[in-house]
């Protein structure tokens, strides 16, 4: 009896601490990439590939991963390139992110560019994507040059509810204009900053291709 | 304080005359002022002493717990003893006594067939021929110069010589063969000197065995008596038990984490990964942490069914057959861990060269250079198996350090009670002696503080003294 009263004692407080809140939050990213396919900025393909090479480098089993297009209307899953939630066996997770490269190493060497930007339509796929996967810490890469071109007819004026995302611009190149005019470039940025935030979201630029670490 | 303020005086009056107040309320309180001292001084110095006396009787109360627990343990520890090297001279005795009706036996037919070598290898002189008397009468015939008689002595010396040749060949060949018995008789004689050789190792190793009992015996008996020797040896063989215990306790943590990271990611291959069941801790790391527990109680019992450990009374007290049954099936269910444990630590390899390749494939790295590492994978591939299949049984020893330190914890712990209550019984002593002296102190400073009204007093008193005498 003397050693089953601990015993049990420190059963219900392991039990306690099993149940608790902390325990229940699931440490898992997910990561919802949007690349620019419009006009010129295909050329930026190749600089894709790298983050998503780092992305598959850092991400983990559980993990989520989709990588998709912005081209004229990029609110919908036919623009998702690849989807993956990394599975708990190490050896299949190999397999998965192998079969995640190919696929897109697949559409760089095919991708045709597009009229039109949606970049808003994409956002709200990665909402969609990252909310259904439930990941710890949802995080949305826009790798674009942010010049949103919508065509006619298509309604983009929506709200973001991007409570507990990050949203990453990333490789934010310069227009012509904006070398012209370096306030078209400033106030481009601090209106996606500004669409972010007040969606509840926290906005971060990465330029620099070598800092990649922050992603993660 | 206003009412003095309201005057309007000096602040240096002001105080003059609150001391001079202070003084004469002080001395006209002065013994009940002193008594409140004294008694409150004695109040805290008594409840310190009572304290610290039933601090000291509990601490006695603990001593004398601890010394028979030590007793105790050192009594079973030397029954133990006792009991191992009776089961070593009956080892001896079944070993080498059991045999000593075959190696009478033995001695005796040796003897015996020395005994006929000895009998046969007597010398018997050879029996003159019995017609040597004959031959004398005849050779005492006076021969008178006759030829023939001289010729028949010829002849019958020649017989003689003849016959004496024979009777010497015969005696040497019976020597000869004499000789060859006494030969034969010395293997039977180094026989005879192996078998007691044996016989005397017996009895000397029987007799060092009495002695180590006779030794075990008169500490056993001091421990009995209770003895304070018996008592310091034993308190200070168990704190060293205690911290070596300790050392090799601490030596096992360390191989059973390097055995947890040699597991760990393997395992994910077996049970997942990503779910965080217990304090943060993983799926796979849970399940390894398990595995690696569930082959130290294995071993823990293993040791305790070949009875070296003693932690669970029950298992040494089950019968031999049954007790060697339960040694054989948890030996064969660490063999079956450990087997378990070499193939995660292949797994463990084929995983990182797995990782290594994908890697290098996502860093857009040469794959050239990876595959010249592969080419001596196959060592680290080796020593992580043979680490696997090691670790269990290395850690299945723990049991050993592991009864030693509980047994050697409860002396430990005791001695660190004694010594805790001793230190607040010496506090409380402190304490109470400080507020003796201060009681003092303070109403020597009291009487400091109204020096002059004492002052005054004395030569009043010492005054009318005089004038009663001069009366």
């Amino acid at each position: 009896m003397k050693i089953i009263k601990p015993f049990i004692l420190g059963l219900s407080i392991l039990l306690l601490l099993a149940c608790s809140k902390e325990a229940q939050v699931p440490r898992t990213y997910g990561v919802y990439m949007l690349l620019d396919t419009s006009g010129t900025y295909t050329k930026e393909l190749k600089q894709a590939q790298r983050v998503i090479s780092f992305s598959l480098l850092k991400l983990n089993p559980g993990d989520s991963f989709a990588v998709a297009r912005v081209d004229t209307g990029s609110f919908s899953e036919k623009d998702i390139i690849a989807k993956v939630t990394f599975e708990d066996r190490p050896s299949r997770m190999n397999q998965q992110k192998r079969m995640f490269l190919e696929k897109i190493d697949k559409f760089v060497k095919s991708v045709k560019g597009s009229a039109y930007t949606d970049i808003t339509g994409g956002i709200l796929q990665g909402i969609e994507f990252l909310n259904e996967r439930a990941p710890g810490k949802k995080t949305i890469l826009i790798f674009s040059d942010l010049k949103e071109e919508l065509r006619k007819g298509y309604k983009r004026d929506i709200d973001f509810q991007l409570q507990g995302y990050r949203v990453i611009a990333l490789n934010v190149t310069k227009l012509r204009s904006d070398n012209i005019d370096p306030k078209e470039y400033m106030d481009r940025l601090e209106q996606w900053r500004i669409r972010v935030e007040s969606g509840g979201g926290e906005w971060k630029v990465i330029n620099d291709l070598e800092r990649l670490e922050a992603l993660f | 304080m206003p009412l003095l303020d309201s005057l309007g005086l000096n602040p240096y009056v002001t105080g003059l005359i609150i001391a001079i107040v202070g003084i004469i309320v002080l001395y006209i309180s002065r013994r009940p002022a002193h008594r409140a001292i004294i008694s409150l001084s004695r109040v805290v110095h008594n409840a310190m002493r009572l304290s610290a006396q039933s601090v000291m009787s509990v601490e006695s109360r603990l001593a004398n717990r601890n010394r028979e627990v030590l007793l105790a343990a050192g009594r079973e520890a030397e029954e133990r003893m006792i009991e191992r090297e009776f089961e070593r001279i009956d080892a001896t005795v079944r070993r080498d006594l059991s045999e000593y009706p075959a190696l009478h036996r033995q001695l005796n037919e040796k003897i015996t067939l020395i005994e006929d070598d000895y009998q046969a290898s007597i010398e018997v002189p050879p029996e003159p021929p019995g017609w040597l008397k004959a031959v004398e009468a005849v050779a005492k015939i006076p021969s008178k110069g006759d030829p023939m008689v001289g010729n028949i002595l010829e002849d019958i010396h020649q017989s003689l010589v003849k016959a004496n040749t024979n009777a010497i060949e015969v005696y040497r060949k019976a020597s000869h063969k004499r000789h060859d018995r006494l030969k034969s008789m010395m293997p039977h004689w180094r026989n005879v000197l192996t078998v007691l050789t044996n016989v005397d190792k017996s009895v000397t190793s029987i007799l060092s065995r009495s002695q180590t009992i006779d030794r075990h015996m008169g500490e056993y008996e001091s421990m009995v008596k209770g003895t304070d020797k018996a008592v310091r040896t034993l308190s200070s063989s168990s704190l060293q038990h205690f911290f070596t215990s300790l050392a090799v306790m601490i030596i096992a943590v360390g191989i059973a984490m390097v055995n947890f990271q040699l597991i760990a990611r393997p395992m994910s291959e077996m049970v997942g990964g990503t779910t965080s069941l217990l304090l943060g801790f993983q799926l796979n790391q849970i399940a390894a942490m398990v595995m690696i527990l569930v082959e130290m109680t294995l071993g823990i019992f293993l040791m305790e069914s070949l009875r070296i450990t003693k932690l669970f009374p029950i298992v040494g007290a089950l019968n031999d057959k049954l007790r060697i049954r339960i040694a054989w099936f948890l030996f064969i269910m660490l063999l079956s861990l450990a087997t378990i444990e070499a193939g995660l630590g292949f797994t463990r390899e084929l995983l990182m060269e797995a990782d290594q390749a994908t890697g290098a494939l996502l860093r857009g790295e040469d794959a050239g250079s990876f595959a010249m590492e592969s080419s001596i994978s196959w060592i680290t591939t080796g020593s992580q198996m043979a680490l696997g299949f090691i670790l269990p049984f290395v850690l299945m020893f723990v049991a050993i350090p592991f009864e030693t330190f509980i047994q050697s914890l409860r002396t430990v712990l005791g001695i660190v009670g004694v010594g805790s209550l001793r230190a607040v019984a010496w506090f409380l002593r402190f304490i109470g002696t400080i507020f003796k002296f201060l009681g003092k102190s303070l109403l020597h400073v009291y009487d400091l503080i109204i020096f002059l009204p004492l002052f005054i007093e004395q030569k009043i008193k010492s005054a009318s003294s005089d004038d009663k005498l001069s009366e």
